[in-house]
């Protein structure tokens, strides 16, 4: 099976949507919810990598473990809002400075 | 360039713009939107590779349920957004230092490392003449099952999770109490008295 489009623009398209979501993480460094949009877009670079070397290598163990990061991601997305929903109910604020009440 | 390869090129510039404003646009829900429109471009591309079931299962999985509850959240907090992108600059240079090393890091990987394009080292070939769907279906119920039955028990534990952590009982909420109006009964609620004329009760 012969593709017409080379693997290294997949691996590189990947490589930046995933440098894309480490930039996001710095650059909301106050908004959870932005953060939160970053991680999904750091899982969906993963997923892209995954799939692009289980199409061109022929083997389907990489897009079986895709949909497992699918699973993570989902479960992740709703643990973690739910968590900012709390946050906000408890303290009128999703701003991640404000969340220091663990430090010694 | 061939048609495929403008197609790739096309929805390759289309997602990692929607990326990049996920993370500069000043409105979240705007970012949701962002979201949404880059997990539409990149379930395209995992299409173009042939991976239809991942591709659309990221529709379905990402669109239908993670941008959902994200746009959910953000219109339900009511969260002052302007206030919340001061200092937005004072991370920039950090952070474009940190994205700028990771990128040229995976790049110089991906220049470097010899991928094996042989199946023969593969165990999990994909087999002819039947569709993904069904060649990750065979895959999934048989090799993988303890792993998928994993994923369940994962997602159960969100599930318990989410709202275990959300639920409240607010006191001032009126609730439907099924036992008590099973229990009451006539007498305790109701009393026949005669009323004389002109006298009242």
């Amino acid at each position: 099976m012969s593709f017409p489009i080379p693997l290294s623009h997949y691996l590189v398209l990947a490589a930046v949507l995933f440098t894309i979501g480490v930039f996001g993480i710095f650059l909301n460094r106050k908004n959870v919810i932005v953060i939160l949009m970053s991680i999904e877009l750091l899982l969906l670079a993963v997923n892209v990598n995954f799939v692009a070397f289980s199409a061109y290598l022929g083997d389907l163990a990489g897009q079986v473990f895709a949909l497992f990061v699918l699973t993570v991601a989902a479960a992740e997305a709703a643990i973690g809002l739910a968590i900012v929903v709390v946050y906000f109910r408890n303290r009128g604020s999703i701003e991640v400075e404000d969340i220091n009440l663990m430090r010694g | 360039m061939t048609a495929a390869l403008f197609v790739f090129y096309l929805l390759a510039f289309v997602t990692v713009a929607a990326a990049v404003m996920v993370i500069a646009a000043r409105n979240p829900v705007h970012a949701v939107l962002f979201l949404i429109l880059a997990f539409f471009n990149s379930a395209g591309l995992l299409i173009l590779v042939g991976a239809e079931l991942v591709g659309m299962l990221l529709i379905v999985v990402y669109v239908g349920a993670v941008a959902v509850l994200f746009l959910f959240v953000v219109m339900m907090l009511d969260i002052n957004f302007v206030q919340l992108r001061e200092g937005f600059l004072q991370y920039l240079p950090v952070g474009a230092l940190v994205g700028l090393v990771l990128l040229v890091e995976l790049i110089m990987v991906l220049g470097t490392r010899v991928v094996p394009t042989t199946a023969a080292a593969m165990p999990r070939a994909a087999p002819e003449g039947v569709t993904n769907a069904e060649a990750l279906g065979r895959l999934l119920y048989t090799d993988y099952f303890y792993l998928f039955q994993a994923a369940g028990v994962v997602l159960l534990v969100a599930i318990v999770g989410a709202i275990t952590l959300t639920l409240r009982h607010r006191p001032d909420a009126r609730r439907q109490d099924i036992a008590a109006q099973v229990r009451r009964r006539p007498q305790d609620t109701l009393e026949v008295r005669k009323v004389r004329p002109r006298s009242g009760i």
